[in-house]
C-alpha cells in the first residue's frame, strides 16, 4: 500500500463521472499518470512523499502544463499563485481534493 | 549554499551549448549593414532573425527624424515624465497611437516589456483573476509575478480551455467569486508565428464578463487593413478593451505603449511603476517612431512585400520536409528535434552566413527546439532562396528531413 500507484486500484469501481467529487485515489492516480514521463529511472516510484520538481525529471513550465490537465481532468483551477506552494504529490492531490469540494 | 547554485542545472545546459563552439545568447554583430545583412564574426550574414519586419531601422525619413531631435532636445530625458515631465512629442506620440487605433487613450513606455508588465500586473488586483494564455511572452508572465490578483492559465489558443476555467471562478455556495476578469491574449505569438482566435476569445469573454487585452508586439503593422494588428484583422478592435504593443519590431526603435477607451485610463499614470520609476524615451525615438508609423499608413506595399516574402520561406521550407509552425506568420519556427541539434543546425547556419535565432527550453512552449526566423519586408527573394537551399543542405547533413520528404522535396 506504499505507492500511490496501489491506492488506484481500490477506488476505481466507479467512473468518475457519476461521482459528484473525485476520491484522493483516482486524484493520485491522474497525477501518477501524468508524471510518469518524468520518472528519472523506470525504476522510481512515485509516491504522495514525491517532491514533483526535486525528485522528477520535470521543468517549472511541464509542470505548469501537467496542472493543466489536471484541472481539466477534474474540472476545478489551481490558480498559478497556489502552484508554488505545492511541493510534493499529495500536496497537489490536497490542494484538487479541496479546489473540488468547492464546487 | 552559494547564491548561484540554485542555477546549477542551468549553467550545465549553458555550457553544453557552448561546447558547439559558439554562443547563440552572446553573439556580437560586429557591424549592421542594413536591415537585412550584419558582419558577424569577420563576416557578412543575411539577417532573418530580427523581428524588423518593415525593414524601418534604416529607412531614411525615421533616421532624418531621429537626428533631427537630437539636435533640437538632446540626447536623453534624464528621468521619468512624473519627476521630469513630458515633452511635447512625448504627448504628440500618444495622440497619434491613440488616433490610429481609433481609441480615446494611449500611454506610451520605455519599453514593450513594461508596457506588459506594468499594465497588466497594475489593471488588477486583490480578488480579481487574470487570465493568461499557455504560450504567453516573459513580460506578461513576469506581470502575474507582480499582481495580486489570482492567476489562472489556459491551454494556448483554446477558447474552450478559457471558457472552462472562467465558468470555474464560482463557488458552490456562494455562487460566482466577485472581482474582475481580465483575459490577455497576443496578436501573433513570438515563437511558431500562429495568430490567436481572437473572435473565438472574444466571444468567451464577453459571456463571462471578462476584459481583454492584447498585444499586438508582433502583429502590429502585419495583420490588418490598416496595419493595427489582429484586432483589426478579426473586426474586434472595439471589443478589445486594452491594446498593447511595441515600438521595437515594425516600427524599428524601442518603446511600448497601451490604448484604451476607458475614461480613467489615465490614472495609470500615477499607478504604473514601471511607467513612474524609470526614464522616459528619448527625442530621437519619439522621433523616430512617429514618422514610423507615418511610413506605416503611408506604405502599405510593405505589408504585402512581408507576407510574400513570409509564404516564400515557409511554402520553401515546408516543401523540403521541415516542420513548421502551424501557420504563416512574419515568425516561422522550425522544429528541430532536440536542444543540441537546433544549436547545431543554428551554428551551421551561421557559419554559412544566415543569422537566425535559437530558441530551447525553458524559452519555448512545450519543450520544443526551434530555429525561429523572422522575416522583413525587404528580404529580396533571392535572399530567402538561397536561405532554404542552405537549410535544407544543412537538414540532409544532419538526417532532420526524411528521405521520404527528400523525394518529394
Amino acid at each position: 500500500m506504499s505507492t500511490a500507484q496501489n491506492v488506484i486500484v481500490e477506488n476505481d469501481d466507479v467512473p468518475l463521472s457519476l461521482r459528484r467529487h473525485p476520491t484522493r485515489g483516482e486524484v493520485m492516480a491522474e497525477i501518477c499518470t501524468q508524471l510518469d514521463a518524468f520518472r528519472s529511472d523506470d525504476a522510481q516510484v512515485i509516491r504522495g512523499a514525491t517532491v514533483i520538481s526535486k525528485d522528477l525529471s520535470i521543468d517549472s513550465l511541464a509542470v505548469m502544463d501537467m496542472i493543466m490537465e489536471l484541472e481539466d481532468r477534474f474540472d476545478v483551477s489551481i490558480p498559478m499563485n497556489t502552484v508554488a506552494e505545492i511541493h510534493t504529490v499529495d500536496e497537489l492531490a490536497d490542494t484538487i481534493l479541496k479546489l473540488a469540494a468547492r464546487r | 549554499m552559494g547564491l548561484f547554485d540554485r542555477h546549477a542545472g542551468l549553467l550545465d545546459a549553458y555550457r553544453d551549448v557552448r561546447t558547439t563552439g559558439a554562443d547563440p545568447f552572446q553573439i556580437r554583430m560586429e557591424r549592421v549593414l542594413s536591415p537585412t545583412e550584419a558582419i558577424i564574426n569577420g563576416k557578412k550574414c543575411l539577417t532573418v532573425g530580427t523581428n524588423n519586419y518593415f525593414g524601418l531601422t534604416f529607412d531614411p525619413s525615421c533616421m532624418q527624424a531621429a537626428i533631427d531631435a537630437i539636435q533640437a532636445e538632446g540626447t536623453g530625458t534624464t528621468g521619468s515624465r512624473i519627476a521630469n515631465g513630458s515633452y511635447s512629442e512625448h504627448v504628440a506620440l500618444e495622440d497619434e497611437i491613440a488616433a490610429f487605433y481609433g481609441k480615446k487613450h494611449c500611454m506610451v513606455f520605455t519599453t514593450g516589456y513594461q508596457a506588459n508588465l506594468g499594465v497588466i500586473s497594475t489593471l488588477v488586483g486583490p480578488e480579481d483573476f487574470l487570465l493568461i494564455d499557455a504560450d504567453s511572452h516573459a513580460s506578461i508572465y513576469d506581470a502575474c509575478k507582480q499582481t495580486q490578483a489570482e492567476v489562472v492559465r489556459f491551454k494556448h489558443n483554446d477558447p474552450a480551455s478559457l471558457d472552462a476555467r472562467l465558468r470555474r471562478l464560482k463557488d458552490r455556495d456562494e455562487g460566482d467569486r466577485p472581482g474582475n476578469r481580465l483575459v490577455v491574449l497576443e496578436g501573433i505569438y513570438s515563437m511558431l508565428g500562429d495568430s490567436a482566435p481572437l473572435k473565438e476569445f472574444i466571444a468567451v469573454c464577453k459571456k463571462h464578463g471578462a476584459y481583454v487585452l492584447v498585444d499586438e508586439a508582433h502583429s502590429l503593422g502585419a495583420l490588418g487593413e490598416n496595419g493595427r494588428g489582429l484586432c483589426e484583422a478579426a473586426g474586434v478592435l472595439d471589443d478589445c478593451h486594452f491594446i498593447v504593443g511595441t515600438f521595437s519590431k515594425t516600427l524599428g526603435a524601442i518603446g511600448g505603449y497601451c490604448v484604451s477607451n476607458d475614461p480613467d485610463f489615465d490614472i495609470l499614470r500615477v499607478t504604473v511603476r514601471a511607467y513612474m520609476f524609470t526614464a522616459s524615451l528619448p527625442p530621437s525615438i519619439v522621433a523616430s517612431v512617429r514618422q514610423a508609423l507615418k511610413v506605416v499608413k503611408a506604405r502599405p506595399e510593405l505589408r504585402r512585400q512581408l507576407w510574400d516574402n513570409v509564404a516564400t520561406l515557409y511554402d520553401g521550407l515546408a516543401a523540403q520536409g521541415f516542420k513548421l509552425g502551424p501557420e504563416h506568420g512574419p515568425v516561422v519556427g522550425v522544429h528541430l528535434p532536440d536542444r543540441m541539434m537546433a544549436i547545431g543546425f543554428w551554428r551551421a547556419m551561421l557559419d554559412a552566413g544566415i543569422y537566425v535565432n535559437v530558441a530551447v527550453p525553458p524559452a519555448t512552449p512545450n519543450g520544443v527546439s526551434l530555429l525561429r526566423c523572422s522575416l522583413c519586408a525587404v528580404h529580396t527573394r533571392e535572399q530567402l532562396e538561397h536561405m532554404i537551399e542552405v537549410m535544407t543542405g544543412i537538414g540532409r547533413q544532419m538526417g532532420v528531413l526524411t528521405p521520404k520528404l527528400r523525394a518529394a522535396g
